[in-house]
């Protein structure tokens, strides 16, 4: 436990200290969320954009933190040898890691408080109608989509092309998704895309508790295509993951 | 699994280590014990398997077949906890997270370990004392090392793997790095040195195993692995020309030589008699065709 706190706390310093990693990390959806809601004014898709917006970047910013962010932070220390050399250290591997997620936890739980204080002064967006449930979109989105990103960071090699791969993945997964807008006169072709994407899903159940104050568990099929991405990266990750540099 | 009979004085002990990666025979059955407190070097050519034994021994790779015991625990492809506690390790191309500052990387260890040692003290005896705030990227390539060094040291380990410790040193810092080394072993602990610098195993190594190939093809004291090769070198110039005689009975030859000479009254010009150096001693195991 206190190897625990003592890991999280040096996480928590790393991660705020590294400052391109906090501006791609933190302040990018923010700064998304404020460019799209000045462009739209009105309503989508039956609610009001700022609304709308704040559901989809919480979504960006959920795959952005626990996908992008983990995925490239976890390469990059593997090929430096970082974590090589902490394999050596007493400090238990899985208290590594949980430390490594609750960093990401607690990184994505501030940026949403930031979401929601930034929605509401900047752009009169509405409170979650369900907190409960809200709060658990945020344990849920990390969850699901760290899973992802522990699972890339078994696939990816190298530490020069990770930011690059993170990203042509995530931002046409938020697009397609509905992260930055409507999606209803998208090809079919497009949506049928978007109808396997897990943020797609994890959509749904944001805009479930936030907009409409259902149940965190009120569509259980969203819940379980979300759930069933985060399991798969997993296991590509328990089969795949090493903490040794790739190329060396 | 147990090692036949792994006394306490031992610290180290490997019985025909085999390894291969590919079907290639990196290791081909290699064996030795490093006594609790000795410095033992591993010295040999890049690619010889220096590293792949020593990140065996630290639990990185697993073998193929043979025994290893590292104070008195196999450490498989893992080692275990109790091992971690006590062993520290400075590897070849690992860097440290470069945001935090010298005295945070140490703080950062020292909290994985039961009984770390005081965080400045063992920055002091790095030498990174005047560095202690310093951000890890902002520091040369040799202050790397040496903080690769001091977080090696934070846990107060017994046994102390050095994976070329000081490849890309200039001069003054190797001697520096040496003198670190020292004061390490007179601390009591065991050290595992891999080098390809014969006159750092030469300096540092209580003994030293000679691995070509994947195999052990010499292992002794350095002193014994001179005398292994009984022969003398006599050197001098005669006629501006350069005589060298290699010769097991040097005390004869050289009776003989200063006989002459004195009797013809001539001087026998920049004479030299040498005894094989550790360096020479390798080259003529590792068969370089470099030499001179």
């Amino acid at each position: 436990m206190t190897h625990l706190a003592h890991q999280l706390a040096f996480e928590q310093r790393i991660f705020w200290r590294s400052r391109e990693a906090a501006v791609f990390i933190f302040i990018f959806p923010l700064m998304l969320y404020a460019l799209l809601s000045s462009v739209y004014s009105d309503e989508i898709n039956g609610v009001p954009a700022a609304d709308f917006l704040l559901a989809g970047l919480f979504g960006y910013g959920a795959a952005n933190t626990a996908f992008g962010g983990l995925a490239i932070t976890l390469v990059i220390r593997r090929e430096a040898g970082i974590l090589k050399r902490l394999r050596s250290t007493p400090l238990p591997p899985w208290t590594y890691i949980a430390a490594v997620l609750l960093s990401t936890l607690l990184v994505f739980a501030l940026q949403a408080a930031a979401l929601l204080v930034l929605g509401s002064v900047a752009f009169g967006a509405s409170m979650p109608a369900n907190w409960l449930g809200f709060a658990g979109a945020i344990v849920l989105g990390v969850a699901c989509f760290a899973g992802l990103g522990v699972g890339a960071v078994a696939l990816i090699r190298s530490a020069e092309g990770v930011s690059a791969v993170v990203n042509v993945i995530l931002l046409p997964m938020a697009f397609l998704s509905g992260s930055f807008g409507p999606t209803r006169e998208f090809p079919a072709f497009l949506q049928a895309i978007a109808d396997v994407l897990p943020l797609t899903y994890f959509l749904d159940i944001v805009n479930g508790v936030y907009l409409e104050g259902e149940s965190l568990f009120a569509d259980p099929k969203a819940l379980g295509i979300v759930a069933a991405w985060g399991i798969a990266g997993l296991t590509v990750a328990l089969r795949r993951f090493t903490w040794m540099p790739r190329e060396r | 699994m147990r090692i036949s009979s792994p006394t306490v004085s031992h610290a180290i002990v490997v019985r025909d280590l085999r390894k291969s990666y590919d079907g290639v025979e990196a290791l081909r059955g290699i064996s030795f014990e490093v006594g609790t407190g000795e410095v033992f070097g591993l010295l040999g050519p890049n690619g010889a398997g220096k590293t792949t034994t020593v990140e065996i021994l630290e639990g990185y790779r697993s073998r193929d077949e043979g025994q290893v015991s590292v104070l008195g625990h196999d450490p498989g492809s893992h080692a275990p906890r109790a091992l971690r506690e006590r062993i520290g390790v400075v590897l070849q191309h690992t860097e440290l997270t470069p945001v935090l500052t010298v005295r945070e990387i140490h703080r950062l260890f020292a909290g994985y370990y039961a009984h770390p040692r005081d965080v400045d003290e063992v920055i002091e005896v790095v030498g990174l004392g005047e560095k202690r705030d310093a951000r890890v990227k902002t520091l040369s390539g040799g202050q790397k090392r040496r903080l690769d060094l001091g977080v090696a040291l934070v846990g107060d380990p017994d046994l102390v793997f050095l994976d070329e410790p000081t490849t890309g040193f200039d001069p003054t810092a190797r001697r520096s790095a040496w003198e670190m080394i020292r004061a390490l072993r007179s601390l009591g602990k065991t050290i595992l040195l891999t080098t390809h610098y014969l006159d750092e195993a030469q300096q540092l190594a209580d003994r030293v195993a000679v691995i070509r190939a994947g195999a052990i093809i010499g292992l002794g004291t350095p002193a014994e692995l001179i005398g292994d090769t009984r022969r003398t070198e006599i050197r001098y110039r005669k006629d501006r020309e350069q005589i060298v005689i290699e010769t097991d009975d040097p005390t004869r030859i050289l009776n003989e030589l200063t006989s002459q000479a004195l009797a013809a009254g001539q001087e026998l010009s920049h004479l030299e008699v040498r005894r094989p150096t550790l360096e020479d001693v390798y080259l003529e195991l590792v068969g370089d065709e470099k030499r001179a």
